[in-house]
């Protein structure tokens, strides 16, 4: 059990009274507190929060304290008779100032602290492209040229139902993203749906990601470690299923890491030239399908009716290849129905495709081939 | 009773119509107080069994009850309905039952319009709840409804929001005109608005502030059905529209908005203070600035909802110095409470419970308000439990209860009859017990990461979730409680004499027998 980060008497009271309440619950890893954070700013948002924290408990212990004598000691029942004052001009001025001076105090160091934060602007050694998608998240280092998308990882999608026990439930991706620590890194936030937040608490970046626009922020991790985050902006049905893994490593295992990614893209590539059985297809496709299909149109093609359409008989999914093909590859204007070809590659938008036209209680009997989405981009 | 005001003349003081008609066709104030009352305690109910379905998937991790669309369903109808359905039509009942008999007018100023708009609300809430029949379901993009997932990315239903939204909006703004028209042309002689009790005064503050804001609502959801159906691109991207743009139009109404359902709270806790302290309200005029200074600020604040959308910096600043100085007038009627407490002759009969409550927990609402508002450190709070326990501190803690204490405190002036006074106390404190069990946690697991709007969470935050569920159940429960109480309250009862309280001041105390007279203040009573 930890509790981040807090000082002072009370929450020395605070730990044991709340320790004595979890004794018997204890084993999950849960904190009261806000994260202090591995990057200068985090540090710096956290000091500000327990700054602005104290001085409002200091104010309530003050008012709650004067309230409390005059409940206790004015009251009729031990014979308190009333007095009749009811105004105080200079009264009121004083409990005018006195408190705007203590939000002078407070509005400097915010000042500071919102400056620093902002400057996104100075140049950055990596730049990071995030878009956020219905519900997934696509990386792109700029510089580097290396592009995935990153989702709920399965082992949190198979134990829904009952997580117990499982670590890192709802907060394990299927590609971390990896970020050298010690160097400034510059997030480029956009969407290409409805707006997402992109949000790790450790590295206090939370900024949305809106279509139409480009939003920045950056972070210097100064630890290596794994930062979770999640989405904080209502995004849909799965906006609770977007999590987000930030592996910081040295500069080094980056590097190694860019490479091994570039290889296994190009590796990716190559695999779009050769014929593939509609066997090797319908397995890739399942798998394609159930990361980025089956959150609108359901695992088993049902679909949501009235809001995401099925694929079970759907007169795309049955109809011509070509047209499935384009409404995969370039979405449908003015609806949920995203354009693919940005986030999947030839194979797997070809593997996709032969398993909807072949599973989910269809059975065209044809396949689609990854050449033939290559051609078709 | 023989005083001025009930004394009658050649026209007849006839009584109320009887059978059903008599609420379809009523113009009188108090019946249709009465009705807005009821609606409002209907809505409350209903909003709170949605926050019991969120608190029962919530109770554990995983998805148990419900899948995650009808979660958003449930978590976007639940604040509708609490802020439109709930709050704001339980302080239109009572500026309905309260104005014109705290400044000595026989009724409302515009009583057929009075009518109409409280028989708009009934048509709007069953088609803004019958959404969640259709195919597709119920609107599901949170109660701020964000462009684009409320446009193009919604669910047919939309489009029955959105009437519906109109149609509230209708319905606050011709309350609002009624207030005005009222309070400013309807004072018995020497009732100078210096003398106006508080309520009648937030309550004039808050009714100009419903006409300036209530259009914009009515705009943005305007907006969104050209968006939907006739191929505008407000808040398109795509087209050439701006996204944020819905959001400062949304929170141009929302964030007075917030202000609208917590001035009238201020009059309330206004009154009930001073008469069981049996002392004046300290700085009365203090209080008159104060509000109108809260008011005027929530215009110029709304952005602060926004320090993450990618504001320039220059605008955030703004935003932020703006907002936190509006803890300095709020902070002054805290004060002036306390000080009204002080070397007075208390009482803690039921309304005072509820008030002092309402002081000590929607303060500690304002610090957290403080909080959200420094903008750096906003990035982290900002969309997690944290604001989610605020704004339920200062929506909870502070409307509602304010609200449940003018009940107590004014019930035996409606009825006649006075509260059980022990059920009356056992409400409060089951109230108050389980509101804390409920909503303190969500501070912890906001700061330590959760973010809101999930129907699902990592098993860090089980504990705080699985207790403040049960805080959830047994709060809901005190208010089925709070029903029982109502009944009785309304059938019977130690009869209530006319001052009602000990320390009571104002006309509908010292002017008027207990029960009101369905016709009060045919003459003009004499103010001194």
């Amino acid at each position: 059990m930890t509790f981040n980060k807090m000082s002072g008497p009370l929450s020395v009271t605070l730990t044991s009274v709340l320790s004595m309440l979890f004794v018997s619950s204890a084993q999950a890893d849960y904190a009261l507190n806000m994260t202090e954070g591995v990057t200068p700013i985090s540090r710096d948002i956290f000091s500000l929060h327990m700054l602005v924290f104290w001085i409002c408990v200091a104010i309530g212990v003050g008012v709650f304290a004067v309230m409390a004598w005059s409940i206790f000691h004015h009251r009729k029942s031990k014979g308190a008779q009333a007095a009749n004052f009811h105004e105080s001009t200079t009264v009121e001025i004083v409990w005018t100032v006195i408190p705007l001076l203590i939000l002078i105090g407070i509005a400097i160091p915010a000042t500071g602290t919102l400056l620093d934060l902002e400057d996104a602007k100075t140049d950055a050694d990596i730049n990071l492209q995030v878009t956020g998608l219905q519900w997934k998240w696509k990386y792109n280092y700029m510089d580097e040229g290396v592009t995935f998308v990153s989702s709920l990882a399965q082992s949190s999608r198979d134990v829904v139902k009952d997580p117990t026990g499982n670590e890192n439930y709802l907060l394990e991706v299927d590609e971390p993203i990896v970020l050298p620590i010690n160097k400034k890194v510059r997030f480029l936030f956009h969407s290409d749906d409805v707006i997402h937040a992109w949000w790790v608490p450790d590295l206090a970046v939370k900024q949305d990601a809106i279509p139409g626009f480009i939003n920045d922020s950056w972070a210097i991790i100064e630890e290596p470690g794994i930062y979770r985050g999640q989405c904080a902006e209502l995004c849909g049905k799965d906006h609770g299923f977007m999590p987000i893994v930030v592996n910081a490593v040295t500069e080094d295992e980056y590097k190694q890491w860019i490479v091994e990614k570039k290889a296994a893209a190009a590796a990716v590539a190559a695999s779009a030239d050769k014929e593939w059985s509609m066997q090797d297809l319908l397995a890739k496709g399942e798998t394609v399908y159930q990361a980025n299909c089956a959150a609108c149109h359901g695992p088993t093609g049902a679909g949501i009716p009235g809001v995401f359409p099925a694929m079970t008989n759907s007169p795309v999914v049955t109809g011509d290849a070509a047209g499935h093909l384009d409404i995969v590859l370039n979405g449908k204007s003015g609806t949920a129905m995203a354009a693919y070809k940005g986030q999947l590659s030839d194979v797997d938008i070809a593997a996709v495709i032969t398993f909807e036209r072949n599973s989910l209680g269809n059975s065209v009997g044809d396949t689609v081939q990854p050449s033939a989405v290559k051609n078709a981009r | 009773m023989t005083t001025a005001t009930t004394h009658d003349d050649a026209h007849d003081d006839h009584g109320p119509a009887k059978g059903l008609m008599r609420w379809v066709t009523t113009t009188n104030h108090k019946d249709i107080g009465t009705l807005y009352l009821w609606l409002s305690f209907i809505m409350l109910l209903t909003g709170g069994s949605m926050a019991m379905v969120i608190r029962a998937e919530l109770f554990q991790p995983g998805l148990q009850f419900v899948e995650p669309h009808f979660f958003n369903q449930m978590t976007t109808l639940h604040g509708l309905i609490m802020v439109f359905g709930a709050i704001m039509p339980a302080f239109v009942g009572l500026a309905n039952w309260l104005l014109p008999m705290m400044i000595g007018a026989p009724d409302m100023a515009l009583p057929r319009m009075n009518n109409w708009s409280f028989w708009i609300l009934p048509f709007a809430f069953t088609m803004l709840a019958s959404t969640l029949l259709m195919e597709g379901g119920g609107p599901a993009f949170g109660w701020t409804f964000y462009a684009p997932l409320s446009t193009t990315f919604a669910p047919e239903s939309t489009d029955f929001f959105i009437f519906a939204v109109h149609l509230m909006g209708i319905s606050s703004v011709m309350g609002a005109i009624n207030v005005i028209a009222t309070i400013l042309n309807m004072r018995a002689p020497g009732m100078t608005l210096m003398k106006m009790p508080l309520f009648v005064w937030t309550w004039l503050i808050t009714a100009y502030l419903l006409i300036a804001v209530m259009p914009v609502l009515a705009g943005a959801v305007t907006m969104m059905l050209t968006d939907r159906h006739f191929g505008t691109s407000f808040f398109d991207a795509a087209g050439g529209g701006d996204p944020v743009m819905f959001q400062h139009v949304f929170w141009f109404f929302g964030h007075p908005e917030v202000y609208i359902m917590i001035l009238p709270a201020f009059g309330v806790i206004s009154a009930i203070v001073p008469t069981f302290a049996r002392k004046p309200l300290f700085g009365y005029s203090s209080m008159v600035y104060a509000s109108a200074s809260i008011a005027i600020l929530s215009f110029m604040v709304w952005a602060h909802h926004m320090f993450t959308v990618g504001m320039p910096v220059a605008g955030e600043l703004y935003f932020m110095y703006a907002t936190i100085l509006i803890s300095v007038p709020t902070g002054v009627k805290v004060f002036n409470w306390v000080s009204t407490m002080w070397k007075g002759s208390m009482t803690f009969e039921t309304p005072m419970l509820w008030a002092l409550g309402f002081i000590v927990m929607f303060t500690i609402g304002g610090f957290s308000g403080l909080m959200l508002g420094v903008a750096p450190v906003d990035t982290q709070y900002h969309d997690t439990y944290f604001v989610v326990a605020h704004f339920h501190y200062v929506l909870v803690t502070g409307a509602l209860y304010s609200i449940i204490a003018a009940f107590y405190y004014w019930v035996p002036k409606w009825t006649g009859h006075m509260y059980d006074e022990k059920l009356g106390k056992i409400h409060f404190w089951w109230s108050t017990i389980a509101v804390n069990v409920l909503f303190f946690p969500q501070h912890f697991v906001g700061l330590a990461g959760m973010p809101r709007r999930i129907p699902d969470y990592s098993l860090q935050f089980a504990e705080f979730n699985a207790i403040s569920s049960i805080g959830g159940f047994a709060f809901g429960l005190a208010q089925v409680f709070f029903l029982y109480i109502i009944i009785k309250t309304i059938k019977g009862g130690e009869k209530a004499t006319d001052i009602v309280w000990e320390g009571a001041t104002g006309l509908e105390f010292e002017a008027l027998p207990s029960p009101a007279p369905y016709h009060s203040f045919n003459v003009a009573p004499e103010v001194k």
